[in-house]
């Protein structure tokens, strides 16, 4: 469904992403996991058109979607939920969740309705303004709006920043439910556990390039990624 | 309460200000030579409110830092009084180096001039906005302060004799037959940019100034909406510098220098940016405050003593105490982000009640 070639991409005038493939198919749950500094973020913004690739090229649904811009990408179904957050601070969350659909003119009604559903702390604060939300709050809304959109691929750059280990659970929880609504994600975590164990496929990413690649279960497993992101002492 | 009536109760006390303030100023009209001066203040603080507000839209809803207002009131100013100087005058105004032929009878409504301003404005507006609103923050606004005294200079260039007079400027403009006639346009003007606002457009321009990349990635197209806003808010401000024309009857390049910019910037700044009634409390209280300081700058004298600081110009140190006083205590203007609202009392009265009764409760 997506499948990224070779890209290259310059960020702040280093080489942030040094030559990566990796390949999304429909349904599933993909991750990429790394630590800071990784090119992760670097990746989700140049497959959404935000920042321009040096070279290399991005193509989804057969279509090369590398020199798209960012408005005609979310058209064509690719969502991103931005790092932390990004709420409109000053909006109510309804409007907040609306503006999610700007592409869209047709009825919102049921789609607001599946967002409150899924977040039903939404519905409570529809009137408030986004920036009184609490951190976890705002990460719902965030996901809410992403889906606003109508996404056939949604990009998650780490739901999980911040976030208090339960609240994380509960966002986890509900990225599984709306995968299994037949939305595919694309998921970015330095949480490596808890992204590791809902992905189907996983690629670690260090420093601009992919160094390991697998099902998300065997990574899980695998000695050197307990080591470096799991937290097993040697 | 339901949302509702919330909103009803602030659409009636609106009504209720434009009712007692239009009734206001039939009397004042009645009485203009007694009242002559409060008018001329009451003219030019609502002159002004259109133009801050339609800062606003670009400044204070997209978060664009633009300091081109003067130019594009030049050139609303400009293209009213060039359309609506009487054609017998013409040759009076124009008496050094004549006009250009097919100026001689473009005489239009005065509506209809005031419409073609703000569509010049406009139109350069969407061109110089293609390179400009590329840039960011304060490079925009030198951008764009350049472009304002670029305008200034062609209005009062030689080669533009024959269309603006060059530096001789305008005169003989129609004025407001009536302090009314200036509240019923300043009132049309700032109707439609409050519907703007509160579009979904204005939610779009908001979307921008909060966050950009959250912008985009809902899909917002980040440059051809900023170009839009600009655009939108250049015409208001070109039917604004058309007002101003009428109300000062004359006009020259140095009206718009680059102290009206500065004065519309306060007034965005000091009412709040980002607020819609702030910048028309703003545009009353800078305009006013202005006048009403005047006292400073006669001499006065405490028990046949004179104070030596009781001098012209005066006021204006006071002034600009004041002003730092207001940036230091209320850091989001007068009013702040958020609008002046009946409703928003009430809620506040409430919510704090039921503080209370949650408190009593704990207790």
């Amino acid at each position: 469904m997506l499948k990224v070639n070779n890209l290259k991409v310059n960020f702040g005038g280093i080489e942030a992403v040094k030559g990566i493939s990796f390949e999304v198919k429909e349904g599933e749950i993909v991750t990429l996991i790394g630590s800071n500094g990784a090119g992760k973020s670097t990746t989700l913004r140049t497959i959404s058109g935000i920042v321009k690739p040096t070279s290399g090229s991005i193509e989804f649904e057969g279509v090369d979607i590398t020199k798209i811009n960012s408005s005609d990408i979310v058209k064509m179904g690719i969502t991103l939920c931005p790092e932390g957050r990004r709420v409109f601070p000053d909006m109510t969350v309804l409007e907040n969740i609306r503006i999610g659909a700007y592409l869209r003119s047709d009825d919102l009604t049921n789609d607001i309705e599946r967002c409150y559903k899924l977040f039903p702390i939404l519905r409570e604060r529809k009137k408030q303004l986004a920036g009184t939300l609490s951190g976890g709050e705002q990460q719902m809304l965030a996901v809410a709006r992403s889906l606003m959109s109508r996404p056939k691929i949604m990009m998650l750059d780490e739901p999980s920043l911040g976030l208090a280990p339960l609240v994380v659970q509960d966002i986890f929880k509900i990225i599984q439910e709306i995968n299994s609504e037949g939305v595919t994600i694309l998921l970015i975590e330095q949480n490596a556990n808890m992204a590791l164990r809902i992905a189907n496929k996983a690629y670690v990413l260090e420093t601009g390039k992919i160094t390991m690649e697998g099902l998300g279960k065997e990574l899980l497993e695998n000695e050197s990624i307990k080591e470096a992101y799991l937290g097993k002492k040697k | 309460m339901k949302f509702k009536d919330r909103i009803d109760v602030d659409l009636l006390l609106y009504l209720a200000i434009i009712v007692v303030s239009a009734i206001a100023l039939v009397f004042l009209d009645m009485n203009k030579f007694e009242y002559n001066y409060a008018i001329s203040i009451i003219e030019k603080s609502l002159v002004y409110a259109v133009v801050a507000l339609s800062m606003n839209i670009v400044t204070g809803f997209t978060g664009l830092f633009s300091l081109g207002q003067a130019g594009f009131m030049a050139l609303g100013a400009y293209t009213t009084a060039i359309l609506t100087i009487p054609a017998n005058v013409r040759p009076n105004v124009y008496y050094m180096n004549g006009i250009l032929p097919a100026l001689e009878n473009a005489v239009v409504p005065i509506p209809v001039a005031l419409i073609l301003g703000g569509v010049v404005a406009a139109v350069f507006a969407a061109l110089i906005g293609i390179p400009v609103l590329k840039l960011k923050s304060d490079y925009l606004a030198i951008a764009t302060l350049g472009f304002s005294e670029i305008i200034r200079a062609v209005i009062a260039s030689p080669m533009m004799d024959k269309i603006t007079n060059g530096s001789y400027g305008l005169k003989s403009i129609p004025g407001f037959k009536s302090s009314l006639e200036c509240f019923a346009y300043s009132l049309v003007l700032i109707i439609i940019m409050i519907l703007i606002i509160n579009s979904s457009t204005g939610r779009d321009f908001k979307a921008i100034r909060e966050d950009e990349i959250a912008a985009r990635s809902v899909g917002i197209n980040i440059f051809k909406t900023k170009e839009l806003s600009f655009v939108v808010s250049s015409f208001f401000t070109g039917v604004g510098g058309g007002l101003l024309a009428m109300f000062m009857r004359s006009i020259d390049s140095k009206t718009f220098s680059i102290t009206l910019t500065y004065d519309i910037l306060l007034i965005v700044v000091l009412g709040g940016i980002g607020s819609i009634t702030g910048s028309i409390v703003g545009a009353f209280f800078v305009t006013a405050g202005k006048e009403l300081l005047r006292f400073f700058d006669e001499p006065f004298a405490i028990a046949g003593v004179e104070i030596p600081l009781f001098k012209p110009g005066f006021r204006m140190v006071i002034f600009s105490i004041l002003l730092m006083v207001v940036v230091l205590f209320f850091r989001k203007g007068l009013i702040g982000g958020r609008e002046l609202s009946f409703n928003e009392f009430i809620m506040l009265k409430k919510a704090k009640k039921s503080q209370d009764i949650r408190k009593e409760g704990k207790a």
